[in-house]
């Protein structure tokens, strides 16, 4: 069965566009596609090398930038981003990854944090090229979601696929290693600088083509949406850790979950305080609906504690222990 | 033939020197004891020959070529293998897979380096353990790792960190066979080791070290015969009642 | 010449309270080892019972030190017993899970602040807060000179703690050598509680000194958690000493960058520092100093 569920699951996402017409739902698919892309170009770095990164939007905004200026400076489509978008992250990510993969731990986190809020300061400041915080809007080129569905999905697929292979190669070998212990994967002859980057310009070059297609998708980019410390680069880090570091299919089921998240309290935990609101006609329940819709951060944050407290390995990574816990609250229920 | 040799290699430690001016060298298939009581600078060369810490000074030498401050991995690459006295397992990778990882060092598919990790396993008498992790493996048997590891990168040099400290009698001798075996598929090997049964049955030559300087060379009957050796480290010892 | 006079006392003013964040920072660095990426949101905190105290009760900022550094104290010392010590024990894929629990720790504190008093920019008005005194041509903002002695005051408590006391003993055996100190008998988890809460405690210090001057919001903790990491490593993770070189600097290059080159940059020039360090001298100053 276990063997079969990702096959079923792509079959599921192949003809969901086809059952489910409702453009909202569509969107919403499509959030969660572009954040198993980018969750899982995440996990590479820490959940394969053991590099923890808070810089996952300074390549996705370079995608984004890619594709936004290929419209606003040279007048061409903005489709051209998916093509050198990723590579423009890695332009980013290998000066980056060279100096600072040098440090070690909390070092290198650091550094990538500053690296995303260079990049944002940059975008914000060099207003000749980006428009600053006025922004780059670009014409949809598709009014309907399904193509944009597709091609997410497309992404989705590929990078999964992709990923899945290098972790089988010696590259994931390697990677692996150097997780576990970066002296012995040394002393084994493995070049660790070196394999650290290319975790590093796997991950850069898969966000930055989300970021690409996040622009073609939105049509608008502003340093403060795609360079976000928050949205971007801690989403990012939540999709991974929810779901599960280190597994391939983790950051698949922490973007569902992410997404959903989001999308609960965004809605006042799916329009019940609202509902709660008009039934008591209590300002004090309209108070909480109002601030209830704004308050996935507080979600995000809770979620954050709790899933490091109680599930380390994420739902994936931790998936029998889940299971664990259900059955012996059945076996409680049936015993009393 | 000289096959490895260090020069007047100096390490200090703050003010400390750890290692003050060793010099020696190995002969092609020779199996080479490094011995000294705690604290005399054995590991502390060996990290200095593997680059994990940069000499303060002095010169190493691996084939004619001079090696000193290469990259660590690079110097694996040139065929100087390495054990950890205080063990580094890749813990949540099977024995198997630690031994693959190190096996692309010389094959660069899958398949062959599978099938590299599987021989050297079955050399180093490990085999039975592929599937479990490495972290779950006892301390015996994680030196054997070590050992069955580096053995995968196909060095021409070995160096061992106490390889056999905790292991019991009957691993011992197991653990003899094992270096002995190494020794004839032609690798030459560095052996750091306390236990006297070991050290004196298999080396060829011994060199002792106290306060990370020399105090003796020589074979293992000389060595042990030498008053400086006796005083500094065996007598020690023997004064235990051991 | 007046220009740059005044810069620089304002930069030094404004170091003495970075380096009253940046000490806590380095003391959580150095006993635990990690980067507290939740430290701002905790002076956010401070700030804001600091706050809620004058504006309901009236009562005055610095009296206010006596309530919210207790406070942040106990908030510290309940964060790393029940979440921080915690991890030590769980076996984790994930690296620095600890770092990643402060930034989750982060983010419910600044939400709850923002749940409770709104995103609304709020500031407490004083008698002192806009008044000043001039030696020669060079102001003196009165809140900010009495703000400056008292973090010198509590950075001196804070060395007289860590070398005099037992307690202040372990917590230095502890940043030197975990194992050591366990060795030696040191109780490591009663050790990190402690710290942390004597970081949080450090930090709600400097952002109470803070308030009269400053104005507040919900998102006010992330610049300064930002401020703290970069004299953290500008002083050399771990070491207090570093810290209050790296406040100094940190607060001088602020100052002269508002001054030269322009108040928007503010946010920038700790980048700017950060990545020099980076590039230039890691292991910052204590690499210089050996302190
Ligand atoms: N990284 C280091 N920093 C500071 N001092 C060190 C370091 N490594 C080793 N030393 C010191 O150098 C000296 C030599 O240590 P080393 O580990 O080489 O001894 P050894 O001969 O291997 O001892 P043992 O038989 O106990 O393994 C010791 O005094 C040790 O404390
Ligand atoms: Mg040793």
């Amino acid at each position: 069965m276990k063997k079969y569920t990702p096959y079923i699951l792509l079959f599921v996402l192949i003809i969901f566009p086809l059952v489910v017409r409702n453009s909202y739902y569509q969107h919403l698919m499509i959030l969660v596609l572009i954040w198993v892309v980018i969750g899982s170009g995440w996990n590479i770095i820490p959940g394969y090398t053991g590099q923890v990164s808070f810089g996952d939007a300074a390549f996705f905004g370079t995608g984004a930038y890619t594709a936004g200026l290929f419209a606003s400076k040279l007048g061409m489509s903005a489709w051209w981003g998916m093509a050198f978008g990723g590579f423009a992250a890695m332009a980013i990510a290998f000066p980056f990854g060279w100096i600072c993969f040098r440090l070690r731990g909390a070092y290198f986190a650091l550094a990538s944090l500053a690296l995303n809020e260079v990049c944002r300061h940059v975008a914000t400041v060099w207003e000749s090229l980006t428009n600053g915080m006025v922004g780059i809007l670009v014409m949809p080129t598709f009014v309907s979601k399904i193509p944009y569905y597709y091609v997410a999905l497309s992404l989705a697929v590929f990078s999964i696929i992709f990923i899945q292979s290098v972790m089988k190669s010696r590259w994931g070998y390697y990677f692996l290693s150097i997780r576990e212990d970066q002296d012995a994967a040394e002393s084994l002859g493995i070049d660790t600088h070196y394999y650290k980057m290319i975790s590093l310009n796997i991950a850069a070059f898969l966000t930055g083509i989300t970021g690409s297609l996040f622009m073609n998708y939105m049509g608008f980019i502003d340093p403060e949406v795609v360079f976000s410390l928050h949205d971007i680069s801690i989403m990012a880090i939540l999709v991974g850790i929810v779901g599960g570091v280190g597994t391939i299919y983790g950051p698949v089921v922490g973007a569902f979950v992410m997404v959903a998240v989001h999308e609960f309290f965004r809605t006042g935990f799916l329009g019940f305080f609202k509902t709660l609101a008009s039934v008591t006609g209590s300002d004090f329940v309209n108070t909480v609906a109002k601030y209830v819709s704004q308050a996935h951060v507080l979600g995000f944050g809770i979620l954050v504690v709790l899933v490091i407290l109680y599930l380390p390995n994420g739902i994936v990574g931790d998936w029998d222990k889940i299971i664990g816990i259900f059955t012996r609250f059945k076996r409680k229920g049936e015993s009393s | 033939m000289i096959l490895f040799k260090i020069e007047n290699l100096v390490k200090y430690f703050g003010g400390l020197a750890a290692v003050n001016g060793v010099s020696f060298s190995v002969n092609r298939g020779e199996i080479f004891g490094l011995i000294g009581p705690n604290g005399s600078g054995k590991t502390t060369i060996f990290n200095l020959i593997s680059n994990f810490h940069k000499p303060s000074g002095g010169k190493i030498i691996f084939k004619d070529k001079d090696i000193t401050n290469l990259k660590t991995n690079k110097i694996c690459r040139l065929g100087i293998g390495r054990t950890f006295q205080v063990v580094k397992p890749l813990g949540r990778l099977t024995v198997l897979d630690n031994v693959i990882a190190s096996a692309f060092l010389r094959v660069h598919n899958k398949t062959e380096a599978t099938k590299v990790a599987l021989e050297t396993l079955e050399f180093c008498n490990l085999i039975h353990r592929k599937d479990d992790l490495a972290k779950s493996l006892p301390i015996g048997e994680r030196k054997r790792l070590e050992i069955t590891r580096s053995m995968a990168t196909n060095p021409d040099l070995l160096l061992l960190d106490e390889t056999a400290a905790g292991l019991n009698p009957g691993e011992l001798d197991e653990a003899i066979e094992l270096i002995k075996k190494i020794r004839d598929r032609g690798v030459t090997i560095i052996i750091v080791e306390h236990i006297m049964k070991v050290i004196m049955t298999i080396s060829d030559r011994i060199h002792a070290i106290n306060f990370g300087q020399t105090i003796a060379e020589g074979t293992p009957e000389e060595v042990a015969n030498d008053p400086a050796v006796i005083e500094a480290y065996l007598g020690e010892e023997y004064a235990h009642g051991k | 010449m007046d220009v740059f006079l005044q810069t620089l006392v304002a930069g030094i003013l404004k170091g003495g309270l970075y380096s009253l964040i940046g000490i806590g920072m380095s003391l959580i660095m150095g006993v635990m080892g990690i980067i507290n990426l939740a430290h701002g949101q905790l002076m956010m905190v401070a700030m804001y019972i600091t706050f809620a105290l004058h504006h309901f009760l009236g009562i005055d900022p610095y009296i206010s030190l006596f309530i919210a550094m207790p406070a942040l104290f106990l908030l510290g010392a309940l964060i790393q017993k029940y979440t921080l010590n915690p991890l030590l024990e769980v076996e984790s894929i994930l690296p620095e899970n600890q770092v990643l629990m402060t930034v989750g720790i982060g983010m419910v504190l600044t939400e709850i602040a923002r749940f409770i008093f709104s995103s609304d920019y709020k500031s407490v008005k004083t008698s002192y807060s806009n008044a000043t005194f001039f030696i020669g041509e060079i102001s003196f903002s009165i809140a900010l000179v009495i703000a400056f002695f008292i973090a010198v005051g509590f950075t001196l408590l804070m060395f007289w703690f860590l070398l005099k006391t037992d307690i202040g003993r372990s917590i230095r055996a502890t940043a030197q050598d975990k194992d050591a100190a366990l060795l030696m008998g040191v109780n490591s988890k009663r050790i990190t509680t402690i710290t942390f809460g004597l970081g949080s405690a450090l930090v709600a210090a400097a952002g109470t000194l803070l308030i009269p001057i400053y104005y507040l919001f919900p998102d006010i903790g992330g610049p300064f958690t930002r401020k703290a990491f970069v004299i953290t490593i500008l002083g050399g993770l771990g070491s207090t000493v570093g810290a209050i070189f790296g406040g100094v600097t940190l607060g001088l290059a602020e100052s002269f960058g508002a001054t030269y080159i322009g108040m928007a940059y503010d946010d920038m020039i700790g980048l700017i520092i950060f990545i020099l360090v980076l590039l230039f001298l890691p292991g910052g100053f204590k690499r210089l100093t050996k302190v």
